[in-house]
């Protein structure tokens, strides 16, 4: 193939071949969906729908060939129309397959329909590259709005995920609750210490010294180990000082984990508040220092403005990794969206554990969002 | 130096542990077992590095080969791709790679290796399209114009000169493996997570500590094992 002389369209045709060989992989995979008796058995496999997916493939695949600029569109049409579509496919057969079914009957998307979903997905960004940034968005928030607006009317509610969720609707909303604020405050802290800290390794020049090293060594540290370790001594400072129990200082729970949470976190924030004090050009602290600031002058109203698009770009690592480990803090009994893995795993009940984590995955990939959302913004500012 | 004190530690644990039922009864003395005894730790340690490095050998394998197809000629346009696939990947944590390979594969070690070669594919991915995208334009010039052919360009030139990156995404991939094969006791391999996990449900400090120790002690050990060969292949480059 790569002897051909000249590629169809400028060589963009292989995404396409790759992604739609993908998908038809996952069209033939034996489970789109898988019919369970109940919550806590694996299902039968059932893929209703095999030839009309592996269709749609083939004609992007036949869409590629095609050296009209309307292909181009067409592909990119037919990739939403799978982004968006999948989902309502599986919500219909689900309701197909419920409505002569007993009421514990479970119906629970399958790989194929995860993989098939996942190819539809990178081939629309790779059909929307170089097109005008509102379209790009605008495709993915249509998306998003055809898939919420269906759900408001039910067409997901065969579905195994969905069920699950009505069925637990409060303490998912609880471990939510739980998730977002160790993580939230495990950001707030690492921030208030983190910064400062860096300040003082930038002034000083102890970029390679023992704070750096501790912290570096601290972060190969297995989460489990790191969280399960805490517990002893948090629980001697609650045993020691009651008034700290008082506080939720017990061996287990809020506090060690975010006190681990925090150690993995500082060491992102130190380092790129480092490079975010680097980034600002020695003129432009020269020049302050001339105009008679003084140093809290400098870092308030040259440094921070300067160097804080590269302490967002840390925040935002620290907050994807926050929000993946406090995941593993539901073992030491600091709750979160970790314990509907956990404890699913613990039950064997898969959906439950597919709620809490795609709940996490989708609470990552916000955070990850919001930060490049305020990165950008703040760049264009400056 | 980093390496050989921290392996010291390790096999230091290895033998002093299984004859300290004494200091942790002492320390705990309402526990009837302070000792974890379900398997050896000298097991427990093989079967975990035995994963670990099952699983980062798969990643470099895949990684490494994906990066090189995205950065050939006849590849670069699935670059955008892959590297958004290597993105969007770093953003979801281990533990949810963990928990989705549960439904496909069962309860043990297969889920858990299948987490940690997935996962571990993604620094090893990334590191190389830095790397190889690093490599100086004068340089490849060079080798086409000593006739360099295609495979000996890149078997010769780009990879050692990439070398240096690439090690930094096998570093992180195996340390990153080490952590979450550690979470991987929770769906049933068995682990040096194993005693960590058992002394959180059973209320059994002793065995957490035990299991703790070691791992740590693993993890230092590997990172500065492999952090010192990625000295030695950086030596000599700026």
């Amino acid at each position: 193939m790569s002897a051909k002389p000249a590629p169809l369209i400028e060589g963009t045709a292989l995404p396409v071949w790759v992604l739609s060989a993908v998908g038809l992989v996952a069209a033939w995979l034996p489970a789109f969906l898988r019919v369970a008796p109940n919550r806590l058995l694996t299902g039968e496999a059932l893929s209703p729908h095999a030839w009309l997916l592996a269709g749609g493939w083939l004609l992007a695949v036949a869409c590629s060939f095609v050296t009209v600029p309307a292909g181009r569109w067409v592909l990119a049409l037919l990739a939403w129309t799978g982004v968006a579509g999948l989902p309502l496919l599986a919500g219909a057969d689900a309701r197909d397959v419920l409505a002569h079914a007993t009421p514990f009957t479970r119906v629970q998307p399958g790989a194929g329909f995860w993989l098939g979903w996942l190819a539809a997905a990178l081939l629309l960004l790779d059909r929307l590259r170089g097109m005008r940034k509102a379209w790009q968005a605008g495709a993915w928030f249509a998306a998003l709005a055809a898939i919420v607006a269906a759900s408001a009317t039910g067409a997901f509610d065969g579905l195994s995920l969905v069920r699950e969720w009505q069925a637990q609707r409060a303490p998912f909303a609880a471990a939510l609750g739980e998730h977002l604020r160790l993580a939230a405050v495990t950001l707030v802290l690492a921030l208030a210490f983190g910064a400062p800290l860096g300040w003082w390794v930038w002034r000083t020049g102890r970029a390679n010294g023992v704070l750096v090293g501790t912290l570096a060594f601290l972060q190969t540290v297995p989460s489990l180990a790191l969280f399960a370790l805490l517990i002893a001594p948090f629980a001697w400072l609650a045993h020691a000082w009651p008034a700290l129990g008082a506080l939720g200082f017990g061996g287990t729970g809020g506090a060690p984990a975010v006190f681990a949470l925090l150690l993995y976190a500082l060491l992102p924030v130190v380092r790129y508040t480092v490079a975010g004090l680097d980034a600002v050009p020695a003129d432009a602290r020269e020049a302050a220092r001339g105009l008679g600031m003084s140093r809290a002058q400098l870092l308030w109203s040259v440094q921070l403005p300067l160097g804080w698009p590269v302490l967002l770009a840390g925040l935002r690592i620290v907050a994807v990794q926050t929000i993946g480990l406090a995941a593993v803090a539901s073992l030491i009994g600091a709750g979160g969206l970790g314990r509907f893995v956990f404890l699913g795993i613990g039950q064997g009940a898969m959906d439950m554990v597919l709620l809490g984590t795609l709940a996490i995955i989708a609470l990552a990939l916000v955070a990850d969002l919001l930060f490049q959302g305020l990165l950008a913004l703040t760049e264009r500012r400056a | 130096m980093r390496a050989a004190v921290s392996l010291a530690l390790l096999v230091a644990l290895l033998v002093v542990l299984p004859h300290s039922a004494a200091w942790f009864h002492a320390w705990q003395p309402d526990v009837s077992h302070p000792l974890y005894s379900r398997h050896s730790f000298f097991a427990l340690t093989l079967s975990h590095v035995g994963l670990v490095v099952a699983a980062t050998s798969i990643a470099v394998a895949v990684g490494l080969g994906l990066g090189i197809v995205a950065t050939r000629p006849a590849g670069r346009s699935l670059l955008p791709t892959v590297r958004a696939v290597a993105v969007i990947g770093q953003t979801v944590p281990p533990v949810a790679v963990l928990a989705i390979a549960v439904p496909l594969l069962g309860f043990g070690a297969a889920p858990t290796l299948l987490a940690l070669a997935l996962y571990g594919v993604l620094p090893v991915l990334g590191q190389t399209m830095v790397g190889l995208d690093q490599v100086p334009k004068p340089v490849l010039h060079a080798a086409d114009g000593m006739g360099y052919g295609r495979w000996r360009r890149l078997l010769d030139v780009e990879l050692p000169l990439a070398a240096g990156p690439i090690m930094t995404g096998v570093r992180l991939s195996a340390i990153v493996s080490v952590g979450t094969a550690t979470i991987g006791s929770a769906v049933g391999a068995t682990t040096l997570g194993s005693p960590i996990v058992e002394g959180l449900v059973g209320n059994n400090t002793a065995y957490v500590v035990q299991g703790s120790l070691l791992v740590g002690a693993l993890a230092l050990t590997i990172d500065a094992a492999l952090a010192a060969v990625e000295r030695w292949i950086r030596r000599g480059q700026s």
